[in-house]
């Protein structure tokens, strides 16, 4: 049987993810390899902090931040 | 994680200030600093009409919003400048912001289309004069802005610069020694002459992650994507520099911009103000009128050349 996963979407640059949970914000940033000054965590359309446990049946928007030329 | 202030559940972390912050007091502590911002600098009065600089970011957009909400007089002008499909949606953002929240103040969006005002895009524009294109939307932006500023009678042109654009800025700033740039980095610049707008930075002491927090509290529908013109710019890998530096270090982004800025102040008081030295320096360019260091401004200047090429 397959596990569900939670579903990340990262903008810039544009991923579609799956990982599995629980697990916190600040270790899902960690395992992408993101920083956390660069993102904002979203989870439905509410912003949560990095001590946030994070489950199998979240949809998860991590949003860069960083913008202009 | 709880509100450092009232102990409701938290919903930004803000490692520089070494606290966490709940929507209200958040809320509370962004349009503090953009209050502080604006009489540190005496920026404007609730009796001056704004022009607001906007892109369809969340920088531009969650700056008319807080201005509207503090009571202040701002309407705000867009310039399209032609880039496919991101101009298209960037436009729709702006537009949507301004049904939806700015007409409930009786506050007015200008557009200028730079396609249908110059004869084509900003990209085309860019290859007829052999300049990149973020050195040309900067010249184009800059002069339309200041045009419509002061044709339309605006007291101050506001732009969403923020504390990493300013600090990113003003990093590669000194590490190229470009003193003379270093002059002019202050979040308000006068109307030292005629045919100039005065411009102000009211979310220079706001970080991109906080403006962007805010906008998403505050359901600020904003163009998340970046300019696909800005891809591999200079300015993006200063910012991620400083955010690693920001992260081993919180606060270092805040300290490297403030205090140059009380620096700078201080070098003024010795050196004379921005409108001693502008009105020592520039004159009215020959072609348009707006003041300028050459004969014909670089706006003119880029315009002729194109227009050489068509």
């Amino acid at each position: 049987m397959i596990r569900p996963a939670m579903k990340v979407l990262v903008t810039n640059p544009h991923q579609e993810l799956e990982v599995p949970g629980p697990t916190r914000v600040q270790q899902l940033l960690k395992r992408l390899d993101l920083t956390p000054e660069a993102y904002l965590v979203i989870r439905g359309d509410e912003l949560v902090t990095e001590d946030t446990v994070l489950q199998d049946s979240d949809s998860i928007e991590i949003r860069s931040v960083i913008s202009g030329g | 994680m709880r509100c450092r202030k009232c102990a409701h559940p938290a919903v930004i972390k803000m490692p520089r200030h070494n606290t966490s912050l709940c929507k209200d007091c958040f809320t509370e502590f962004v349009h503090t600093q953009v209050r502080r911002a604006i009489k540190a600098h005496r920026m404007f009065t609730a009796d001056d009409r704004i022009l607001v600089a906007v892109s369809g970011g969340k920088d531009s957009l969650t700056l008319w919003a807080i201005l509207l909400k503090l009571g202040y007089r701002a309407d705000a002008l867009y310039v399209d400048l032609g880039i496919g499909d991101y101009s298209t949606r960037s436009r729709q953002k702006v537009q949507c912001f301004t049904d939806t929240v700015a007409a409930a103040f009786q506050s007015t969006l200008h557009v200028h289309t730079v396609e249908r005002e110059q004869g084509a895009g900003i990209r085309e524009l860019a290859m007829l004069v052999h300049r990149p294109t973020c050195s040309t939307c900067g010249t184009m932006k800059r002069y339309q802005f200041n045009r419509v500023a002061v044709e339309q009678d605006y007291d101050v042109m506001a732009t969403g610069h923020n504390l990493d654009d300013e600090a990113a800025r003003l990093l590669g700033n000194v590490l190229h020694w470009q003193t003379d740039y270093l002059d002019k980095q202050t979040p308000a610049l006068p109307a030292s002459l005629d045919g100039f707008a005065k411009k102000v930075k009211p979310l220079y002491r706001l970080t991109e992650r906080e403006i962007a927090a805010y906008a998403v509290i505050h359901h600020i529908d904003y163009i998340v994507d970046e300019c696909p013109m800005a891809k591999g710019s200079k300015m993006l890998t200063y910012k991620h520099a400083l955010n690693r530096l920001e992260t081993d270090s919180p606060g270092t982004k805040h300290t490297f911009y403030l205090t140059f800025l009380d620096r700078q102040a201080k070098q003024q008081e010795t050196n004379g103000k921005i409108t001693e030295q502008d009105r020592q320096r520039l004159h009215p360019c020959t072609t348009c009128g707006q003041p300028t260091s050459t004969d014909v401004c670089s706006y003119c200047q880029m315009m002729a050349k194109a227009k050489a090429h068509v």
